[in-house]
C-alpha cells in the first residue's frame, strides 16, 4: 500500500510512487473524461455485434452486419469488372490489327496483358519477358512464328506442339544424330557457324554446305533465315534459343529441341488473350 | 479531508462565465477574429484564372486529381516538399513565437479559440453578460431559460454548420460543391465532413471550450518546454499589487492592517495613504471574471493560461478607474521581476509577542514579503524589492539569441523553398532504366538498353517533347509506338519506353557499362530537360 503524500507547492495528494525524486500529483480527471470511456465500452459492445468478433471453436461470430474482409475484396473486384465491362467486351470482340489506332483500348489492352502476363507467362517466359534457354526472348525482333499481333494470339491461344488443340501450331526436327556421321553433323555445325558469322572452320563449312542443302534447307531455308510457316528458326541472326556455339549447335542436331507450349484457350477469356497478345507486342519486338 | 477519505477521482467540470472586457487587446483579437474567419469563409470563393484545362479556384486541395492549387503556385504531390518545408516553418515558426511571447497562438490565433471567443459573443448577445448568464445558470428550466438557451444553440449551431460546411469547398469547386449540397446532390463523403465538422465545432466551441486547451491539446505541456524566463508572457506585478486589499484610507487601513499582521506593527510604518503599505491590487476580480480558462492570473504563470490577454484590458481598466499606472498586469517576462534585496534591521520575535528592544519594536514589510520565520534578533527579516531595478526593454526580450536563430532557421527554410519554387521545372522528366533483363541481343546482334521514362507536363497546355540522347558512345535512341516525338496532354504523365541500341561489336555493346544522357525538348519552346543514367553491354 502506498503512503499517502500531500505536496507541499500544489496542495495536492501525490500518487504515493516516487521515481528518483520525482513524484506524480493525483490530480482528478475531469468528468465528461469518464464518461468518454463509458462511451467507447458501449460502443465496443456494439461493434462486437455488428461485426465478426467472437472467436468460436470453429470460426467466428460473424456479426450482424455480415461483414468480411473477403467479402469486401470480392466487391472491390467485382466492381472493377463491372466498371470495365464495357471495355473488356470491346477488347475482346476487336480486330487486333486497329487495336492501336484506339489508344483507350490499347491502353487497356497493354496493362490487363501484363497482368494476364504475370500470372501465366512468366513462369516460362521470365517476369521481364526475356525467356531462358529454351523458351523464347519475347523482347527481341526474332519471332519463330510470327510477330505480329495476330500470330502472337494465334500462338498464345493455340499453343505449341501440343495434343490438346488441333490448330496448335505443329513442327517437328528430326534428330539426326540417327540420320547423319559424326563427322557429317561436324560439317554441318560449321556452316552454321559460317552463315551466322560466327568463327567457323572454312573447309568443313564447305562440306557442310552440300549436306545442308540435302537436310536442313526443306525448313530452315536455302540460305538459312527460317521459316515461320514451321516455326523453324533463322540460323543466320545472332538469336540461339538453345545456343549458337559449336557445342549447343552440335547437340541440337544431334538429338533435336524443340519445346512444347499449352493452348490457352480454356483458361483465358478471349478479352485477356487479346490483352496479353497486346502486351507482348509492345514489348520492343513487335512487328 | 480526512486521511483515510481518497480524492476524488473525477472532478465535474466548473463552469466560467467570462465577463465583457474593453480595452487594446479585446480590440486586437476582434480584428484577429475578423481576419482569420474572414480568410477561412471566403478564400474558397476567390477565382484565379488558369487556363481551360485547370480548375479556377485561388485555393483547392483536388485529392483525387492529387493537386494543390494556391493562387499561382501548383504543387504536384511529387513536391511534396513544398509541404513538409511549410511545416518545419511552421515549427519553427511556434518555437519562435513561443519562446519570445509564450502561447501567443493559443490567446489570438489557434481556431479553439477564436471559436469561443465567437460563441461567447453569441452567448453574451442572447444571454447577458457574466451575472446575467450565472443567474440563468442558476434559475431552474423555465420557458424564459429554454428559449434563451434555444435560440443561444440555434445560433451556435448555424455557426458550426457554416463553419463545417466551409472546410468542403477547398476540396472541390466552391460554386458547384455549394450548389450539390443545397440540391443534396453531393457526395456523401461530403455531407459526412460537414457533419463531423458541424459537431466538433459545436461541441468544442459550446461546450468543451477551456476542457479542450487543458485535457485535449498537446500544445500546453509542449509549449511550456519552449518558454524560458525571459519568455513574455501575461503575468501579475505581485511586488507592485501585494499586498492586495480592498482600497481604503489612512487610519482605517492602518487599523486592519494591525488586524491582519501577525505581527507587531510600528505606527511609523503603517500606511498613512493609499500610496503606503497596500499594493496596488484592489483584489476587485475583475481579471478572473473576465478569464475564460478561469483561472487567477496572480497565481503566477499556469498551464491553463492561454495569454489571451483580457485580464490586461480588464486591470487596466480598474487601474484607471482608481488612478493607478497601468499594467499591474501586464506582459512580462519572470526575470522582470525586481529582485529581493535586504530590508531594515530589526528585531523580530515570534508571533504574538511584545517589541522591547531599543524603542524599535517590531517591523512589518513595507511592501513586500514577510521573512519567513520569526526569530528573535536583530536580522533584516523584510525585504523589500530593489527600486533602482530597470527591466529589460521589451525588444530585449523578443530579440534574444534563441530567438534570433529561429528567425534565422525559419527564413532560411523560406528563402529555399521560394528558390525551389522559382526554379522548378515545369518539365517532370524521370529515366528508370530496366534492368529485368539488363540488355537485349537483336537478330542483327545489336545490343539494346530499355528505359522506362516518365514525361511529365505540368502545364495547362498539351505540348511536344522529342526524345534525345548524348553520350560519348555511339548510342542512338528509339521510342516504342512513337517516332521521335511524343504528345504530353495537359496535366498528365506519360509512359514511354525509350530503347538505347549499340551496334554490333561496338565498344558500348561490348563494355560493361556507358553513361549517357536522355534528353526531352520541348518542341514548340526549346525548354529542356535531362537524366543521366547507363547503358549496360554484354560486358565481354
Amino acid at each position: 500500500m502506498s503512503r499517502k503524500e500531500t505536496d507541499k507547492i500544489t496542495g495536492v495528494e501525490t500518487t504515493g510512487h516516487e521515481w528518483d525524486g520525482i513524484k506524480e500529483l493525483n490530480n482528478p480527471l475531469p468528468r465528461w473524461w469518464l464518461w468518454t470511456l463509458y462511451a467507447t465500452i458501449v460502443w465496443s459492445i456494439g461493434y462486437t455485434i455488428a461485426y465478426p468478433a467472437w472467436p468460436l471453436i470453429k470460426g467466428a461470430t460473424s456479426g450482424l452486419l455480415g461483414y468480411s474482409t473477403r467479402g469486401e475484396v470480392a466487391q472491390n473486384i467485382a466492381a472493377v469488372e463491372e466498371a470495365n465491362a464495357a471495355l473488356t467486351a470491346q477488347l475482346a470482340a476487336v480486330d487486333l490489327a486497329t487495336l492501336e489506332a484506339d489508344p483507350e483500348l490499347n491502353r487497356f489492352a497493354t496493362a490487363g496483358g501484363a497482368a494476364v502476363f504475370r500470372t501465366n507467362c512468366s513462369q516460362c517466359h521470365g517476369s521481364g519477358a526475356a525467356g531462358a534457354l529454351g523458351y523464347p526472348n519475347l523482347l527481341d525482333d526474332d519471332w519463330l512464328w510470327g510477330g505480329d499481333i495476330e500470330a502472337i494470339a494465334y500462338t498464345v491461344r493455340h499453343g505449341i506442339r501440343n495434343e490438346a488443340d488441333p490448330d496448335a501450331r505443329w513442327s517437328q526436327m528430326p534428330a539426326f544424330g540417327e540420320l547423319l556421321e559424326k563427322e557429317e553433323i561436324a560439317a554441318l555445325v560449321a556452316h552454321v557457324q559460317q552463315i551466322s558469322g560466327q568463327d567457323h572452320d572454312a573447309a568443313l563449312a564447305g562440306q557442310g554446305a552440300e549436306l545442308y542443302l540435302d537436310n536442313c534447307s526443306s525448313c530452315h531455308g536455302e540460305n538459312g533465315t527460317g521459316d515461320r510457316e514451321q516455326g523453324a528458326p533463322n540460323l543466320t541472326d545472332a538469336i540461339w534459343l538453345y545456343g549458337g556455339d559449336a557445342e549447343a549447335l552440335e547437340y541440337t542436331i544431334r538429338n533435336a529441341r524443340f519445346g512444347i507450349m499449352p493452348p490457352w484457350t480454356p483458361r483465358l477469356s478471349d478479352a485477356e488473350i487479346n490483352a496479353v497478345a497486346a502486351y507482348v507486342h509492345q514489348l520492343g519486338g513487335g512487328e | 479531508m480526512a486521511s483515510d477519505t481518497p480524492p476524488p477521482l473525477y472532478a465535474p467540470r466548473e463552469p466560467i462565465f467570462p465577463r465583457r472586457v474593453n480595452g487594446f487587446f479585446r480590440k486586437f483579437k476582434w480584428w484577429i477574429m475578423i481576419v482569420t474567419l474572414g480568410i477561412y469563409y471566403l478564400t474558397p470563393w476567390i477565382r484565379w484564372d488558369r487556363g481551360p484545362a485547370l480548375p479556377d479556384q485561388a485555393v483547392l486541395v483536388d485529392l483525387a486529381g492529387r493537386r494543390f492549387y494556391f493562387f499561382w503556385i501548383e504543387i504536384w504531390p511529387h513536391e511534396f516538399y513544398f509541404v513538409a518545408g511549410l511545416l518545419i516553418m511552421a515549427g519553427l515558426g511556434l518555437f519562435l513565437f513561443t519562446s519570445a511571447l509564450g502561447r501567443v497562438w493559443c490567446g489570438y490565433a489557434c481556431p479553439q479559440t477564436v471559436w469561443t471567443d465567437l460563441f461567447i459573443l453569441v452567448e453574451r448577445w442572447i444571454e447577458g453578460d457574466r451575472n446575467a448568464r450565472i443567474r440563468l445558470w442558476k434559475a431552474d428550466w423555465d420557458a424564459r431559460k429554454w428559449r434563451l438557451r434555444i435560440t443561444k444553440w440555434a445560433v451556435w449551431l448555424l455557426i458550426a454548420v457554416a463553419t463545417g460546411g466551409a472546410w468542403v469547398f477547398y476540396f472541390a469547386d466552391a460554386p458547384t460543391l455549394a450548389r450539390d449540397i443545397f440540391t443534396l446532390n453531393a457526395a456523401p463523403v461530403a455531407y459526412a465532413t460537414i457533419a463531423i465538422l458541424t459537431a466538433t465545432t459545436f461541441i468544442f466551441g459550446g461546450f468543451m471550450r477551456e476542457q479542450v486547451c487543458i485535457y485535449m491539446c498537446p500544445w500546453p505541456r509542449i509549449q511550456g518546454a519552449m518558454m524560458d524566463s525571459g519568455t513574455l508572457t501575461v503575468g501579475y506585478r505581485h511586488w507592485r499589487g501585494e499586498p492586495r486589499g480592498k482600497h481604503r484610507k489612512g487610519a482605517r487601513a492602518a487599523a486592519e492592517l494591525r488586524q491582519a499582521t501577525p505581527y507587531s506593527v510600528a505606527e511609523k510604518d503603517l500606511p498613512s495613504d493609499d500610496t503606503g503599505q497596500m499594493g496596488d491590487c484592489i483584489d476587485c476580480m475583475a481579471c478572473v471574471n473576465v478569464c475564460p480558462m478561469g483561472i487567477d492570473i496572480r497565481d503566477g504563470q499556469q498551464m491553463e493560461c492561454i495569454t489571451c490577454a483580457l485580464c490586461i484590458d480588464a486591470c487596466d481598466d480598474v487601474m484607471a478607474k482608481i488612478g493607478k499606472p497601468r499594467g499591474l498586469i501586464d506582459y512580462l517576462a519572470l526575470d522582470d521581476e525586481p529582485p529581493l534585496v535586504p530590508g531594515d534591521l530589526a528585531a523580530v520575535r515570534p508571533m504574538g509577542t511584545e517589541a522591547t528592544a531599543g524603542g524599535a519594536t517590531a517591523t512589518v514589510p513595507v511592501a513586500g514579503r514577510v521573512a519567513d520565520v520569526p526569530q528573535a534578533g536583530d536580522q533584516p527579516v523584510v525585504t523589500r524589492r530593489a527600486t533602482d531595478w530597470t527591466p529589460k526593454p521589451l525588444w530585449k526580450h523578443i530579440l534574444r539569441p534563441r530567438t534570433i536563430v529561429y528567425s534565422v532557421l525559419w527564413s532560411l527554410i523560406g528563402v529555399g523553398l521560394i528558390w525551389a519554387l522559382f526554379v522548378r521545372s515545369d518539365i517532370g522528366l524521370t529515366v528508370e532504366p530496366v534492368r529485368n533483363p539488363t540488355f537485349i541481343t537483336l537478330s542483327d546482334g545489336s545490343v539494346r538498353n530499355a528505359y522506362a521514362v516518365r514525361l511529365r507536363n505540368m502545364t495547362g497546355e498539351d505540348r511536344q517533347f522529342r526524345l534525345l540522347i548524348t553520350s560519348d558512345a555511339p548510342l542512338t535512341i528509339s521510342l516504342e509506338g512513337a517516332d521521335d516525338t511524343v504528345t504530353v496532354p495537359a496535366q498528365e504523365t506519360l509512359q514511354q519506353r525509350v530503347y538505347v541500341v549499340a551496334a554490333p561489336g561496338s565498344v558500348p555493346a561490348n563494355s560493361d557499362l556507358t553513361d549517357l544522357r536522355i534528353w526531352v525538348e520541348d518542341s514548340e519552346t526549346g525548354a529542356r530537360a535531362s537524366r543521366e543514367t547507363t547503358f549496360n553491354g554484354k560486358g565481354e
